[in-house]
């Protein structure tokens, strides 16, 4: 009888599994965004997700005619999800990198990232290799930042690599941090909070020859879909509607 | 799947590191937990109300609520206020190692306060009413019976405490330290292998945690050898039955 019982409820498990499979592979297709890196991505006082990322996802799915259910997910799991299964698109600001081109395919872009520093504005920082030396550098996990530091600048200065980029602001406003290594939009937005009053960008921004794109996985015919929508909102003007919400300046 | 074999051998280096790191935050927060639970302990076992209620508060706290929590209020929430920042303990609490090791005492702490004081509770009425019975202080008596008695019987307790602190933390990661945990949150980052590289972190996880136990095993038979009871021989001789 137990036994029965067992049997008859993996068997449904498996029978439920199947289903949801077959719904991701319908009409719905599941976007996945972090909702930790403002303005690109947040959670809002109402406890919904918003920011640029949502709104083009829900103007291209406009475009698609698709229907688009977005979900939150927190950052270094994001990709693993998405091989996962648990979504089918990731629009949370991702740039395009050697290694996430491994695993993942990429759209064509739909904005570009710079880096740069932020210091408090009475700072003299010297953003040169000999200028950082010894100096304490924060960015976020698993982000093109702290790639970056890693890569070029992992012995001259002590790198902290912080899960969100929020505690990240918090170390470089309590002075754990002389500097951070951002992407340059996000800290713009934040420089203009009143947490980010008394920071500035420091030294010369850095061209990494950043693409922000949606990442999909291998194979998926989704990516035809969404470079047409991507190409079809840049033409009609509503990216740049879109954009003049976040930033005074293009960032396509 | 594709289970990739150079990726866990190219970082292990990277992973051996937070090995160190993790072994260091566990050893020096249980020493200084366990320091703190014996005094703890003892006020709880206390007769006097008053003393008994006085660590109260700060081990509900601690064990009541998420060891994340705690950290984040150590880490996070304390460099909010203007007068931590320019106080003499900003050198400390603005290293994230020294956070985690105040996050880990107290909480280590608070949860061997109670299993310290269960032990002492649990030690047989007559072996105290020896102890006055030999006309021993209360500080005497606190130190050679109360005490190495309350070990004995705390160890295995303890050790699973241990245990669980060893586990516990990987919520290191959280605060920018690079643990095992974090080491291969980190590495995880960049290769997006999060198999090979947790499998690995996991087997690493899981060699500390059985030399943790076979040392524990090893204190218990010392610390507890007069517990040991083995029927002697010339009983079987007496009646066959009581071997089966």
């Amino acid at each position: 009888m137990k036994i029965n019982k067992l049997i008859s409820a993996v068997a449904l498990a498996a029978v439920t599994t199947v289903t949801s499979t077959a719904a991701l592979a319908g009409d719905k297709i599941r976007i996945a965004t972090e909702g930790a890196y403002a303005p690109f991505n947040l959670i809002n006082e109402q406890g919904e997700l918003a920011g640029f990322d949502v709104e083009i996802a829900k103007a291209l799915c406009a475009e698609m005619k698709a229907d688009c259910e977005i979900v939150a997910q927190d950052w270094d799991g994001i990709i693993p999800g998405l091989m996962g299964r648990k979504y089918d698109a990731i629009i949370a600001s991702m740039s395009v990198t050697e290694e996430r081109q491994r695993v993942v395919e990429f759209t064509d872009r739909y904005y570009s990232n710079v880096l740069a520093f932020v210091a408090a504005e009475g700072k003299e920082l010297d953003t040169s290799e000999a200028g950082l030396k010894g100096l304490t550098v924060g960015a976020q996990r698993a982000t093109i930042a702290g790639q970056y530091l890693e890569d070029n600048l992992a012995d001259v200065v002590d790198i902290k690599l912080y899960d969100t980029q929020d505690n990240a602001y918090l170390d470089l406003a309590n002075g754990r941090l002389d500097a951070l290594l951002s992407d340059k939009f996000p800290a713009y937005d934040w420089m203009r909070s009143e947490d980010g009053k008394g920071f500035d960008f420091k030294g010369e921004d850095i061209d990494i020859d950043d693409e922000i794109a949606i990442a999909i996985r291998k194979g998926d015919p989704l990516k035809e879909k969404f470079n047409a929508a991507i190409k079809a909102i840049v033409e009609n003007g509503t990216y740049e509607k879109i954009n003049a919400r976040y930033f005074p300046f293009s960032i396509y | 799947m594709n289970w990739d074999w150079n990726v866990i051998i190219e970082y292990f280096p990277r992973l051996i590191d937070g090995v160190w790191l993790t072994l260091e935050l566990v050893f020096f927060s249980g020493l200084l937990g366990l320091l703190l639970a014996v005094p703890l302990a003892l006020m709880r076992a206390s007769h006097n109300p008053w003393l008994r209620a006085l660590p109260f508060g700060y081990i509900f706290f601690f064990r009541g609520t998420p060891l994340l929590v705690q950290i984040f209020l150590i880490y996070y929430g304390a460099s909010q206020f203007e007068v931590i920042r320019e106080s003499v303990l900003w050198p400390i609490l603005r290293e994230p190692y020294w956070c985690a090791i105040i996050a880990f005492t107290l909480n280590t702490a608070a949860y061997s306060a109670e299993l310290i004081r269960g032990a002492i509770q649990a030690i047989p009425k007559g072996e105290l009413e020896a102890a006055d019975a030999f006309g021993m202080s209360r500080v005497l008596k606190i130190r050679r019976i109360v005490l190495p008695r309350a070990f004995g019987i705390v160890l295995p307790a303890y050790g699973n405490e241990l245990i669980l602190m060893l586990k516990s933390s990987s919520l290191a990661s959280t605060i920018t330290l690079l643990d095992i945990t974090g080491a291969a949150r980190t590495i995880i980052a960049r290769t997006y292998t999060p198999l090979e590289i947790f499998a690995a972190a996991g087997v690493l996880y899981l060699l500390i945690a059985a030399v943790m136990i076979g040392s524990f095993r090893l204190l218990e038979k010392r610390l507890n050898r007069h517990q040991h009871y083995k029927m002697p021989a010339e009983l079987a001789a007496v009646d066959p039955r009581m071997v089966d």
